[in-house]
């Protein structure tokens, strides 16, 4: 008889062998659906995992899409160690960019250094207004921020797509729903030359590294996790929540809506609609994957970033569906959610009970 | 009667939990109309020796004889079908039905369909045994101990032969108690057998006529407890190498630091309690006892002078300040700690390490310096803490929630009189510890007073508030009693104030 049994204590190897595990089954699941599609395994496997990281320019798109999945999962981590469970990532991406696009814009060709710090503070001022409408409707309505970051993310994805109709089009632009490309001066500088790749990837080291010190050293980082652990403790201690909340949300904000800030400053140049593939909500796996630690998510945000990257790659060089990335994030975040139930629980084989309790259930006044 | 003699035989039980072995080849054997108490301290095992007997959980070896038969009991379906009873102690009801309609639940359907004859079999059966019961009254209108007597006779209306109690006296006053025990003792009179499960030694005393002491989760010892003293039952309870009790000096109290008057605090939760114009004084280098029946106030008040829960006004004045507005951060620079009574969950975080749980309410101790934690205070805070209040663990790093409950109590009520208070709550500090626990928390309370600090102590256990407190006086409804010296308050009207019974105007006396 199998039973899913309690551990006495969690196990902190599987902890942190879950997510390799959980790796190991989505390859091995992917290998069985590419068999049933008629397609050749292990060439769709590599495809998938290795040809978009076998060059220089692969790693510089790499790290491209790793980094505004990691200056997301960032911010993430900090509501998620509070158990704020921001879904919004993606709204406040998305604001971010808007709203840095339209400093971008409105300064148009005047140069000057002090054009591209605006224009990033502009992405996180904005990134920070729309998850402060999340943490007022927490704080004061006591709204549930699953909920109300998920219709944000809505009503964001509405603005940006009026942004690129109405106010921040490219008025000639042949009617297509974008900005006009930004000047170099609110462009952000290339981190290799001769590659894509930005300084972005720069801020998202230091966002982990931020995160790291947060948690590991400072009495704000500590008193998130109580909130997080047991809020009654909290209460008990007198770390006041709304204050945390506020502060766990502002930063995801922040941290998301630069993101959005650099996504336009860097590889599109201008403001468009399809500015994210779903960084925000891939965060979320990525937070998850790394275990909310520093290390985990940077180790997580390039595994995820590649699961865009060789999606792209399947499309191209195997015909294969756009669904491919999500359905290897979708399987990933699953296989993890079932791995890590073995953190707290392990199987149990378990005889029969014993001969001496084992007579049938007999009506009142059995014999013997 | 030869095979009825012996109504429940247990043989060799063994039950495993992982990390420890809560039975171990336990024996027990109750007679038909015997009171048998079962003793021992918690986590000696008795409540999965109940479950077991009671079908909630499945022994891993051993033998369950009833009536002479060897039986399984797969569920309390099938124990209450043989005849087993229980009464939890915390009620299983709902609230929002009726006395009748919660009796229903646990009969077959046939039984029920006629609810007039049911309420009638409902009436007699209480009648009969002493506790009246009105089967249209809705539960949530109930005292606890009407409450328990619901329980008990949903147990007899199933004709139970063995009644199972798990502490039932924790919620009573000592009027119910009585009560209960003039009940008990006719219903073994009429032949039922009643399985006793207490660490109220007295009570096991006047009342049972066997006893199994369980230690360990081995029996350590049977006994006929009405030869013995209690502390010889105590002994057998704990060991050889653990103190039983505490010596206590007089106190001497000095000037007024906490003065609480006229508090109210109307609460929103349809299950909590409202206080009603509290007022009690304390001074430095006394214990002030408040004794009562849970729930009726005590978390209420501790959250009101913790500074969990916020008021408007000026009733809670502590060195001549009001502090009704402060948060509990602000009240603890004061100098105002407080013990609650959820070690693990509110005194504690359970998954973080005794150190980091030392940062909870003494981060103002210099362990953290602009923002930053100061890893190494920390570790030597904590490092104290275990050295001075004895605390079993393996270390600063062990997790809240490896320790026992006895282990944890002392470091929680060590990590706040390590930060020298000068007015200490502690909310029920011995609850579910262990004797020799127990012991050394009643003596750093002791120190505590001594080194000049107030202490106001919320218990439900009246040995505990006898032993240690200077004056006393009991919670009821959100009320508070007029306070007393422990000397001149007899057990008696310490009962009739548990029970509510005291007037407002005894006010003027108990300020002063």
């Amino acid at each position: 008889m199998l039973q899913l049994e309690r551990r006495p204590e969690a196990s902190t190897t599987l902890r942190w062998l879950s997510p390799l595990l959980a790796l190991a089954l989505t390859v091995a699941t992917g290998f069985l659906l590419f068999l049933g599609m008629g397609k050749d395994p292990i060439q769709a496997l590599t495809f998938f995992f290795i040809t978009p990281i076998s060059d220089l320019t692969g790693l510089a798109e790499l790290g491209l899409k790793t980094a505004p999945l990691l200056l997301c999962a960032a911010g993430l981590t900090v509501c998620f160690r509070a158990r704020i469970w921001n879904i919004g990532a993606e709204g406040h991406f998305l604001i971010g960019a808007v709203a840095a696009s339209a400093v971008a814009v409105s300064v148009g060709e005047a140069g000057g250094f002090l054009v591209l710090p605006a224009v990033l503070l502009a992405g996180i001022a904005g990134g920070m207004a729309w998850a402060a409408i999340a943490a007022f409707l927490k704080t004061h309505l006591n709204c549930n921020e699953i909920l109300t970051t998920i219709m944000l993310n809505y009503i964001a994805l509405n603005l940006l797509l009026y942004a690129v109709h109405g106010p921040l089009k490219d008025p000639c632009g042949f009617g297509f729903p974008q900005s006009v490309m930004f000047a170099d001066a609110a462009l952000l500088p290339a981190l290799i030359n001769g590659t894509r790749l930005h300084i972005g990837l720069a801020f998202g080291l230091l966002a982990a590294v931020a995160v790291w010190v947060l948690f590991a050293r400072s009495f704000i980082g500590y008193q998130l996790n109580v909130v997080g652990e047991d809020h009654r403790a909290a209460a008990f201690a007198g770390f006041s929540a709304r204050r945390l909340t506020w502060f766990a949300l502002l930063v995801g904000g922040a941290t998301a809506g630069l993101a959005g800030a650099a996504e336009v400053t860097g590889p599109i140049g201008q403001l468009v609609p399809q500015v994210s593939p779903g960084y925000g909500y891939t965060a979320i796996i990525v937070v998850f994957l790394g275990r909310m630690h520093a290390l985990g998510i940077i180790a997580a945000s390039a595994l995820l970033a590649l699961t865009f990257i060789g999606g792209e790659m399947l499309q191209i060089a195997m015909n294969m569906p756009k669904a491919v990335t999500a359905m290897f994030q979708g399987m990933l975040l699953f296989y993890l959610l079932t791995c890590d139930a073995f953190i707290h629980y392990r199987i149990r084989f378990r005889r029969p009970l014993p001969a001496g309790l084992s007579q049938p259930a007999a009506p009142a006044g059995q014999e013997l | 009667m030869a095979v009825s003699a012996q109504r429940l035989k247990l043989q060799g039980i063994v039950k495993d939990y992982p990390g420890c072995r809560a039975n171990d080849g336990v024996d027990l054997t109750v007679g038909a109309g015997e009171i048998h108490a079962l003793l021992g301290e918690n986590g000696a095992g008795k409540s999965t020796l109940m479950k077991i007997i009671y079908g909630v959980v499945q022994p891993d070896a051993g033998r369950i004889v009833w009536n002479g038969h060897p039986v399984t009991v797969e569920n309390p379906a099938r124990a209450r079908q043989l005849g087993i009873g229980m009464v939890f102690q915390h009620f299983s009801l709902f609230e929002t039905l009726t006395v009748a309609e919660n009796i229903a639940l646990g009969l077959p359907a046939d039984e029920v369909r006629d609810r007039g004859a049911l309420e009638q079999r409902i009436r007699e059966v209480s009648e009969h045994y002493g506790m009246a019961l009105d089967p249209r009254r809705f539960v949530s209108t109930l005292s606890m101990g009407e409450r328990q007597r619901v329980e008990i006779v949903r147990c007899l209306v199933q004709e139970s032969t063995l009644l199972i109690l798990d502490e039932p006296t924790s919620v009573l006053t000592p009027q119910e108690v009585a009560t209960l025990f003039k009940t008990l003792r006719k219903l073994a009179r009429d032949g039922c057998s009643i399985l006793f499960i207490s660490h109220k030694l007295e009570e096991v005393r006047s009342l049972c006529d066997q006893a199994t002491v369980l230690r360990q989760g081995r029996v350590s010892g049977h006994c006929q407890p009405k030869d013995l003293s209690a502390s010889d039952i105590a002994r057998l309870m704990v060991g050889d190498d653990t103190p039983i009790s505490t010596q206590v000096s007089a106190a001497q109290p000095g000037d007024t630091l906490l003065q609480v008057q006229e508090l109210s605090w109307q609460t929103d939760d349809p299950f909590g309690t409202s206080l009603k114009n509290i007022g009690f004084s304390l001074r430095a280098g006394e214990i002030v006892g408040i004794a009562g029946v849970a729930g009726n106030g005590q978390e209420e008040l501790l959250k009101v002078l913790s500074g969990e829960i916020t008021l408007k006004g000026e009733a809670i004045r502590f060195t001549g300040e009001a502090i009704d507005r402060l948060p509990p951060g602000a009240r603890r620079a004061r100098g105002l700690a407080v013990v609650p009574e959820e070690r693990l969950g509110r005194g504690a975080v359970p998954v973080m390490s005794l150190a980091d749980n030392a940062l909870l309410t003494a981060a103002g101790q210099g362990l953290v310096r602009r923002g930053v934690i100061r890893r190494q205070r920390v570790r030597e805070f904590a490092r104290d803490v275990i050295a001075r209040f004895g605390v079993r663990c393996s270390g600063e790093q062990s997790s809240a929630s490896s320790l026992s409950g006895g282990n944890l109590q002392k470091y929680i009520l060590g990590r706040e009189a390590c930060q020298s208070p000068r007015l200490l709550v502690a909310s029920h500090p011995t609850w579910g510890v262990d004797v020799g626990s127990a012991v050394s928390i009643h003596q750093a309370l002791v120190k505590l007073r001594d080194e000049g600090a107030a202490i106001l102590l919320i218990s439900e256990d009246l040995d505990e508030l006898y032993q240690l407190c200077h004056r006393m006086g009991a919670i009821c409804n959100g009320r508070l009693s007029p306070l007393a010296p422990a000397s001149e308050l007899s057990i008696n009207q310490l009962g009739q104030w548990m029970a509510g019974n005291f007037k407002a105007e005894e006010f003027a006396d108990a300020a002063a």
